[in-house]
């Protein structure tokens, strides 16, 4: 299929492109911008005339459910809403049930996903066995098998000791390790960030130095080992300024945040809304706004949607007992374009978060959109609104602390490899 | 936040004392006021709640709250259900809202709910049909208002004016839900000055912003004050990595006639029951003639009686 999507304003963070131009896809890759390529004779036309056409977004954390929660969400269903949120390229934490430490597991997973054809799935293999933080997984051969990073999801990782060998090995193979710093003995009982609203709301807090102590380890061990790691979802002003001081010290960290966590603290939780029982907790203004800052000056590279679907039998419980999570891909986009227009943030340098630069943290040749880059696009409208609620939402979960309010930024086309694979209706 | 209020300023439900005006309080103070001369009559009983069906759901074993309860609700004339469901849905896998949902539907004008986890009320009340009432007897480390208002009473009957008070709540004030519920009163009722002691172990992070004084001197924090609220320490937090021992903190914490003496002269002793005498309070205090406790018991019921009757009294 030969597309011409014309009249766009083209966006390529990579390259700081950004202008009114068309766009020639053939082969399932980009042929040209500007001008069409010699002989080029278009099969299918879009008018882009009015949205944004830029790479299609890459999201670090989204899970899937499969294999083993089938009952909370399907591939199926999750995927179609990967591609309703512009989303074409996805990392899937391990802990599924059974947890990605086999490579069976892993290529029934990729087959799973390729069978769909749809948004590209990256699995991040499990770094110990059964996640149970004792003896490694097979790294080299999970790799093989496609895995792109190995991490510990939520489970704890107590043991610096089995920490320090995961890094050592994932390092002999150059595989990049992703964890998420928080301390398990701080945090185990834990449900809300320690501070003003858990206290006033007898929720039991998880503190700030959960995160601060389990960072302080982690990027001792990524200087002691080499390791390349990537910390997920970092939450607290101290955790941001840590990352900071690591990279201008030249180490070779990266990090992400969640989409949730750059416009929530604390104070949303009101009176217990488990819609705002996440993981890592909400903590208050000041870390928020750290977040945002980080996320600004490229401390924080990346924005993922840490998209955890949970159905509602879940969240209709006491606080500290509802599962923690919430929907997030189709939010990603509209709550980075929330960010960018809150904090300033030209469109190209916002958009760099979801694209270019979390497909480097992934290593994967994507969220680029110079002629012979794979045609995985997404194409939206920066200005239209829409609601967020349970039947506007394609994911199974429906639960997010967003739910009711009006978003700007609307999906209309998402490509996947020069296909078109998703359509918004007219509306 | 005001859902325990309808659009018509009338309390729908008691969820917790924070953010609920001053008036309010007193209203209810002054309503129980009016109850205390019932529950001395030779006929201890007023038509008030006459047919109304009132389900006690303690998803957490009570004994002294529960019967508090219904012995209010008895003496409003209402029908009294009482629920222990640790010991049978739960355990059955039925979730809290199935359990809510099925005796909505055998037709309950009231709730009185004890639960473990803070919030379990808040999320009962926002489930029920608009004419069911829900009041929390006690949500995890939350919120326990009607003890918090029988507290408020004892503090006005026996020192009339909150204006000039300084309190003094003693105890595990991190898991104690008592103490939020206090202080959001002692806070609303305009008592100028609150103070909190416990170790550093048993006070929460930023309770200071709830307005409270925390104090980890008993001697220090005992000068001068008026009103001492003890709380209970529960057994499993007398050993671990809270407390060393239970010696240890009742040297330390436990109210003796000799920190007593550190208060006012005039200073009265209250708890919400039950005493462990000897870990957070000698007997000799908790007998003598400073401690209001047995009073607080018997204004309990009038408060409780005040409240449900608020709340659907016609």
């Amino acid at each position: 299929m030969k597309i011409h999507i014309k009249n766009g304003r083209l966006i390529d963070p990579k390259s700081h492109l950004d202008r009114k131009t068309d766009i020639f896809v053939a082969a399932g890759k980009v042929a040209a911008i500007g001008e069409p390529p010699p002989n080029f004779s278009a099969s299918h036309e879009i008018d882009a005339n009015g949205l944004v056409v830029c790479p299609g977004l890459v999201d670090l954390s989204a899970r899937l459910r499969e294999p083993g929660y089938e009952y909370r969400a399907t591939l199926e269903s999750e995927m179609e809403a990967a591609i309703a949120g512009g989303i074409t390229s996805l990392a899937c934490p391990p802990d599924t049930d059974p947890p990605l430490d086999e490579p069976g597991l892993v290529e029934m997973l990729k087959y799973r996903a390729r069978g769909l054809n749809q948004a590209h799935v990256f699995p991040v293999g499990a770094l110990t066995q059964g996640l149970l933080g004792e003896n490694l997984t097979e790294m080299a051969e999970l790799s093989d098998a496609g895995c792109v990073a190995f991490s510990h999801a939520e489970r704890p990782l107590d043991n610096a000791l089995v920490m320090m060998r995961a890094m050592q090995y994932a390092a002999t193979f150059d595989l990049p390790v992703w964890l998420r710093a928080q301390d398990a003995s701080l945090s185990r009982i834990g449900v809300a960030h320690e501070g003003e609203v858990a206290t006033r709301l007898g929720l039991p807090g998880i503190p700030t130095c959960a995160e601060t102590i389990a960072l302080s380890k982690i990027l001792r061990l990524a200087e002691e080992t080499g390791a390349r790691v990537h910390i997920c979802r970092i939450s607290s002003a101290e955790g941001v300024e840590m990352i900071r001081q690591a990279k201008k010290q030249g180490l070779p960290v990266t990090c992400d945040v969640s989409a949730n966590h750059i416009h929530l603290s604390e104070m949303d939780i009101g009176f217990f809304d488990s819609n705002c029982h996440l993981i890592p907790p909400l903590r208050n203004l000041r870390d928020r706004d750290a977040l945002k800052r980080g996320l600004k000056d490229g401390t924080i590279d990346a924005v993922c949607s840490d998209h955890t679907p949970v159905d509602d039998d879940a969240k209709l419980l006491p606080f500290a007992e509802a599962e923690a999570g919430a929907t997030g891909l189709e939010l990603l986009l509209p709550l980075v374009l929330k960010w960018a227009e809150e904090s300033k943030v030209p469109l190209v340098d916002a958009l760099s978060r979801i694209t270019s630069r979390p497909a480097a943290v992934l290593g994967i040749e994507s969220g680029i959109l110079s002629p012979g880059a794979a045609a995985d696009l997404c194409i939206f409208a920066a200005d239209a609104y829409w609601k967020i609620e349970a039947k506007s939402l394609k994911s199974q979960g429906k639960n997010t602390p967003f739910l009711g309010l009006e978003m700007k930024g609307r999906v209309k086309y998402t490509l996947v490899g020069g296909r078109i694979v998703y359509k918004a209706n007219p509306s | 936040m005001q859902r325990q209020i309808n659009k018509n300023g009338e309390l729908q439900h008691l969820l917790t004392i924070e953010g609920l005006p001053a008036a309010m309080l007193h209203h209810i103070l002054d309503t129980a006021e009016s109850f205390v001369s019932v529950t001395e009559r030779e006929v201890k009983k007023v038509p008030l709640l006459r047919g109304k069906a009132i389900f006690n759901l303690f998803f957490e074993p009570s004994t002294r709250t529960r019967t508090t309860f219904e012995i209010a609700a008895k003496r409003l004339s209402a029908d009294v259900i009482n629920l222990n469901i640790s010991a049978s849905s739960q355990s059955k896998g039925e979730t809290l809202l199935d359990t809510v949902n099925n005796l909505s539907a055998m037709h309950a004008d009231m709730f009185i709910v004890r639960h473990a986890q803070s919030g379990a009320a808040h999320l009962i009340a926002n489930h029920v049909a608009p004419e069911i009432h829900v009041i929390n007897a006690g949500d995890g480390r939350h919120a326990h208002p009607t003890q918090a208002l029988l507290d408020m009473y004892t503090i006005r009957h026996f020192k009339r004016d909150f204006h000039e008070l300084r309190v003094a709540i003693i105890g595990d004030i991190m898991h104690s839900r008592v103490a939020r519920s206090q202080i959001h009163a002692l806070t609303t009722l305009g008592v100028p000055e609150v103070r909190v002691i416990a170790p550093k172990t048993l006070l929460p992070k930023g309770v200071e912003h709830l307005g409270v004084h925390p104090y980890h001197d008993m001697s220090k924090g005992l000068k001068d004050v008026d009103v001492l609220l003890m709380l209970r320490l529960q057994n499993e937090r007398m050993q671990g990595a809270l407390l060393p021992s239970a010696q240890e903190y009742f040297k330390y914490y436990g109210l003796t006639p000799e920190k007593l003496a550190l208060a006012k002269p005039d200073a009265i002793v209250m708890h919400p029951g039950p005493m462990n005498r000897g870990i957070e309070i000698d007997s000799a205090v908790a007998d003598g003639p400073q401690s209001v406790i047995l009073p607080q018991v018997t204004f309990g019921i009038a408060v409780r009686m005040a409240v449900m009757s608020i709340l659907a009294g016609s």
